[in-house]
């Protein structure tokens, strides 16, 4: 028997993940042990701080370039902002969570097994009991989420992958209004989840494969390995690009990215509105993380040959993504679709192969994280009897009954649209300027032509609001609690100070923007 | 840029050190004061008017605080850089303010003449809900007029330019209910905008050729552009000019802009906006001093237009538009004497200064007689008001004796010296703006005193549902008061040993060393006008010392013209706004037809291929499954295809 080596740890560096780890598995023991009555309260508490302190260890560690664990964490630039970008977004998704003046009990239902429709199903409805496991499950994805966009081999990136991954497909199905859709949507969630999980599996086994008869380096799956192989390895380059085509499939389907989209709008639909932000927000942030992270570092060798068949995927996406929006009704679909093509607006940028394609990338990504937490937040107030009112018919006039929240919203649709003094105009320009430099100018001009087709639905949903005359059913604007204009407020002002004052962020973007090998 | 030889007269700042660093208090206070006001609404409405008020007289202080302080120094141009404004490329725009004997007492006129006027203002509007408004707009203008006299370069006085023609628009306006009201007010701001567009043109040529806006790096940069740069450049500021002061050909927005409150029409007509224009060409003296061309334009449109003004002045009936077309004709004066150049441009700003008083003086008194007399402004209606209204008849004979130009009052001082300079030219044009200047001061006697006599003497001829005019309060008589001692004694105290003149100086340069006589001698021009005058004003006594009809009688071909504005107004219609229409409507039909067709049909396609797409969306997970199989098939063969060489 050989020795056993321990691979050296640097604690400090992975704390940020340690924290959130260590919160959800407090809050499972919160779960079992503390009553009922203050549980939510405690749940809630937990998160914000742990959320909290992890940012703050992310920002005690900015200076941080190292790889760690073994290899099998990169604590780099994109890292750390990424990371930070992550808890931001995960924080305000928090809020939204623990929202309860909006809905007795909350957005979330206490026994999600208990069979929808059903007369249990209505008075667990009714009640004022809400599942505080959401708490430790959002913890859970988050922690996955920090560590997906810090792994450095692909076992790491894979298991961070399912750990973010299972947490959210719980967090669909427990939406206390519309218990069917919920429930189908997780379902949907999880089969084509695990299926292309399948997919970046398999990925990783034929990129193992390849790496295999390098001289003087044994075969592997981290970076590193990779990396070298792409330029040296002896094995058939059918393995490399089937391994590539394969992961990227994987990562495509957590990102949106067309036509591996299919389950996002349903999912976005039924889901829980506070859990439809985070994943969104988040969610979109790891995934892209983890691809600028796979592209730029791993196969930045063979970039020559992915990047038309990816840059395809992105016409795709921006395609699908805004002619699909135009016809939608309901404004859950409709944010979903515009997802979508944000995701190939994102997939511009990880294109770009220079500096400025990262930062810019990694401006987006806050950017429209910001915008869509805050749009997803007054979504959750537009509601009647019968919770959220989503259908797009029922929005109209509403600039009449509720002009504040009304010019919220098209302040943030505006922003979507890419109007110039908001952050989406910034972050556009972040994406589409080093694409044109990289002589990427098919990517640019797909992506202006399909910005103005989605100006369309946006601008639709403006009209609607403030054009048209308040029907009989014109839903009202609930009066948010603390918590709720807490989100909403951070998300109107970070989409309007990033557009009038890019500046500090753009600075930090570009300082980060490098990654360690 | 640096020309080799650097003229003598190069015109260089000094930077503002001491007291004079706060020279920006003077725009932001006002500002300050109209954004409180708007922004706490009516939360404010029980003392806003009192902090406009207080805005202005805190601005007027201040004036007069660095006007002593400006006395004091050596250099008496002082720049102020705040902040970069704009800085693009080559394009570097200063936020700088510059405070000389020009700016200087321009502001003194803005704020001395503008604080009398809001005091008059708050007992005049006292009874109008919108008063807080009234006062937020008018802070807004006098900001705005400080901003414009104080820039250091052309763009910061375009930024004041554009501010006061949005304040002059809502408070011409202010009024909006009434179609009159609004109509008059998109009226200015069109034509405004004609003017704005010349001016912002002038602007850009100004950059493309000298690659600067501030003042002093473009007057000594002056020497070295063509002539025909130089003249199109003035030309465009030209029409700027004569936009913002209601100068031929864009005069006619001025009498309409009479809807406003009088005291709009006091502030407007007397202290601010029209001036602009006169200051845009004195302070761009070094650019229409270098083309005789170009000062020979100048003075055509001011004499032209002072004789419009005067002819259409003697038809009016209604006693605001009376005062208007003086204005206009009065402006023209001005310009005449910036035209001129030379030691004239001294002269202009004399008679503006001293047109600041009078003017105020008589809007503000017509302003009292309105208020006496339940709104009405025809002047066919009034008659023997001087035994009921003391104050304002006193005061308002000491503005109409000033504005003919009876000695010694401040409009002969001002006036005179114009219609010599215009006399003093070496050929044969020397007769012809000589003689129109002349010919001006005897049409200004004739209608002035019409007005006068009209208004305060003769019979009555009042509606019959006054009985007994009232003397105004207080609070509007003593501004009058204060005006009418302008009246009288500005003039005079200004010419006093070429005091204004020699002030001035070091902006406008100095006639030393020009030896030019006007082709009549001084005492005959001095003894000439001087009759006109008094000819005039006779012949109006003599006609109007009885009364006059209550309505308006059929006249000959001249005073018809006259009453029609000289048919300006059918000329603007056939020529702008009948061409502007048909453009219009093809523009419409071009649109409706040609792009919309373009943008629905790839709407329409668009929105098709999204309802055909949706249907793929079926929420069955098996086919969702079996999309993304096929999308990895293709991305996985793409790949392949990729590494095998056939793409790419």
């Amino acid at each position: 028997m050989t020795e056993l080596k321990l691979p050296s740890i640097d604690y400090a560096a992975l704390a940020p993940i340690l924290i959130m780890l260590g919160a959800a598995l407090l809050g499972v023991l919160i779960e079992a042990f503390v009553p009922r009555k203050q549980r939510r309260l405690a749940q809630l508490s937990l998160g914000l701080l742990a959320v909290l302190a992890a940012l703050v260890m992310v920002i005690v560690n900015s200076g941080d370039r190292l790889i760690t664990a073994g290899g099998a964490i990169a604590v780099d630039g994109p890292t750390l902002f990424l990371q930070g970008a992550i808890l931001v977004l995960a924080a305000m998704a928090l809020l939204l969570i623990g929202e309860r003046s909006v809905e007795r009990g909350g957005a979330f239902v206490a026994q999600a097994a208990v069979t929808a429709e059903s007369a249990d199903d209505r008075r667990q409805a009714e009640g004022s009991n809400g599942a505080t496991e959401v708490y430790p499950l959002t913890s859970f994805a988050i922690g996955g989420m920090l560590i997906f966009v810090a792994a450095n081999d692909l076992l790491t990136m894979f298991i961070a992958l399912e750990v973010f991954s299972l947490p959210l497909y719980l967090l669909c199905a427990l939406a206390r209004r519309r218990r069917l859709l919920s429930q189908e949507a997780a379902m949907k969630y999880f089969l084509l989840g695990a299926y292309a999980s399948a997919f970046f599996l398999f990925g990783v086994a034929l990129v193992y494969g390849f790496t295999s008869g390098i001289p003087g380096r044994s075969a592997g799956v981290d970076f590193a390995t990779i990396h070298a192989a792409v330029t040296e390895s002896p094995a058939s380059e059918v393995l490399l690009f089937g391994g590539v085509a394969l992961l990227a499939i994987g990562l495509l389907f957590k990102a949106a990215a067309a036509p591996f989209h299919v389950w996002t709008p349903d999912v976005y639909q039924g889901a829980p509105t506070p859990v439809t932000g985070f994943m969104a927000a988040c969610t979109k942030v790891a995934a892209f993380g983890a691809l600028l992270r796979v592209f730029h570092v791993a196969f930045s060798g063979a970039a020559w040959d992915f990047t038309p068949v990816l840059g395809a995927v992105a016409v795709l996406t921006m395609l699908v993504g805004a002619v699909l929006a135009v016809t939608q009704t309901d404004i859950k679909r409709l944010l979903a679709y515009s997802s979508i093509a944000n995701a190939g607006y994102l997939l511009v940028g990880v294109l770009a192969p220079s500096k400025d394609g990262l930062s810019g990338t990694m401006f987006y990504l806050v950017a429209y994280g910001f915008s869509v937490l805050a749009a997803f937040a007054v979504v959750t107030l537009v509601r009647d009897a019968d919770g959220e009112a989503t259908h797009l018919s029922r929005w109209a006039g509403l600039g009449r009954r509720s002009p504040f929240f009304a010019a919220i919203f098209t302040f943030i649709l505006l922003a979507f649209a890419g109007i110039p003094l908001t952050s989406g105009f910034m972050s556009k320009f972040a994406i589409f300027a080093p694409a044109l430099d990289a002589g990427q100018a098919w990517l640019v001009v797909a992506g202006v032509l399909t910005s103005m087709v989605l100006a369309f639905p946006y601008l639709r949903v403006v009209v609607m609001m403030w054009l048209s005359e308040p029907g009989e059913s014109t839903p009202t604007v609930t009066v948010p609690g603390g918590l709720t204009s807490a989100a909403l407020t951070i998300g109107v002002l970070a989409t309007l100070v990033l557009g009038v004052v890019p500046g500090p962020l753009l600075d930090l973007a570009n300082g980060a923007a490098e990654f360690v090998r | 840029m640096n020309a080799p030889a650097e003229p003598a007269g190069a015109v260089t700042y000094a930077s503002a050190s001491g007291l004079l660093g706060s020279v920006w208090l003077l725009v932001a206070i006002p500002l300050a004061s109209a954004a409180i006001l708007l922004l706490l609404g009516r939360r404010s409405d029980r003392w806003g008017h009192w902090l406009g008020v207080a805005s202005i007289g805190a601005s007027f202080v201040l004036g007069l605080t660095y006007f002593f302080q400006l006395r004091g120094l050596e250099n008496k141009s002082v720049e102020l850089s705040l902040w970069d404004f704009i800085a693009v490329g080559d394009f570097k725009v200063d936020f700088g303010l510059l405070f000389d004997p020009l700016a200087a007492v321009f502001v003194l006129l803005i704020t001395g003449v503008g604080f009398l006027i809001h005091l008059y203002a708050v007992e005049y509007m006292a009874h109008d809900e919108g008063r807080r408004r009234f006062f937020a707009y008018f802070n807004l203008f006098v900001a705005a007029m400080l901003l414009l006299v104080l820039g250091n370069n052309y763009v910061m006085l375009y930024f004041g330019w554009e501010g006061v023609g949005l304040a002059s628009y809502l408070l011409i306006s202010f009024w909006y209910g009434r179609p009159s009201a609004a109509t008059a007010g998109k009226k200015a701001f069109l034509m405004n905008r004609v003017g704005d567009a010349g001016l912002a043109i002038g602007i850009f040529i100004m950059f493309a050729t000298l690659g600067t806006t501030q003042y002093d790096e473009v007057f000594n940069g002056v020497g070295s552009l063509t002539a025909t740069t130089v003249l199109v450049l003035g030309l465009l500021l030209l029409l700027g000019a004569t936009g913002k002061s209601g100068q031929f050909p864009l005069q006619a927005w001025l009498p309409d802009a009479m809807e406003g409150p009088t005291p709009v029409s006091a502030l407007i007509h007397a202290a601010t906006m029209v001036t602009a224009g006169v200051y845009l060409i004195a302070r761009s003296n070094p650019i229409f001093s270098a083309n005789s061309t170009l000062q020979l334009v100048v003075v055509s449109v001011g004499a032209l237009t002072l004789l419009i003004g005067c002819i259409i002045g003697a038809a009016k009936d209604d006693i605001k538009r009376v005062l208007a077309w003086s204005t206009v004709s009065q402006i023209g004066y001005m310009f005449v004497g910036v035209g001129l150049g030379g030691g004239a441009y001294a002269l202009a700003i004399v008679h503006l200064l001293a047109h600041g008083f009078f003017k105020a003086n008589m809007f503000l008194g017509a302003g009292s007689v309105m208020h006496g007399m339940h709104d009405q402004v025809d002047i066919r209606r009034f008659g023997g008001l001087a035994k009921h209204m003391r104050i304002t008849w006193i005061t308002f004979m000491m503005g109409w004796l000033a504005i003919i130009g009876i000695p010694p009052l401040s409009g002969y001082f001002s006036k005179e010296p114009i219609i010599v300079a215009a006399f003093t030219r070496d050929d044969w044009t020397a007769w012809l703006f000589g003689g129109a200047a002349l010919l001006g001061a005897g049409l200004t006697a004739f209608y002035m005193t019409r007005l006068f006599v009209l208004t305060f003497h003769g019979p009555k001829r009042w509606t019959e549902d006054i009985e007994h005019p009232h003397e105004s309060p207080k609070l509007m008589t003593i501004p009058l008061v204060l005006l009418a001692v302008g009246s009288v004694l500005a003039g005079g105290l200004m010419a006093w040993n070429d005091g204004l003149a020699s002030w001035l100086t070091p902006v406008l340069g100095s006639e030393a060393g020009e030896a030019h006589h006007p082709v009549l001698s001084h005492t005959v021009i001095t003894i000439l006008s001087l009759l006109v005058t008094v000819g005039g004003a006779g012949l109006a006594w003599f006609l109007f010392r009885t009364g006059t009809a209550t309505e308006p009688q059929p006249a000959g071909v001249l005073v018809t013209a006259a009453r029609r504005n000289l048919y300006t107004d059918a000329v603007n219609e056939a020529v702008f706004e009948k061409p502007g229409i048909f453009l219009t409507r093809a523009l419409v039909f071009l649109d409706n037809r040609g792009v919309d067709g373009l943008v629905n049909g790839l709407a329409a396609a668009v929105g098709g291929g999204s309802g055909r797409l949706r249907r793929l969306q079926t929420g069955f997970v098996r086919s969702y499954a079996t999309s993304i199989l096929a999308g990895a098939l293709l991305v996985v063969a793409a790949f392949l295809a990729v590494q095998a060489g056939w793409l790419a």
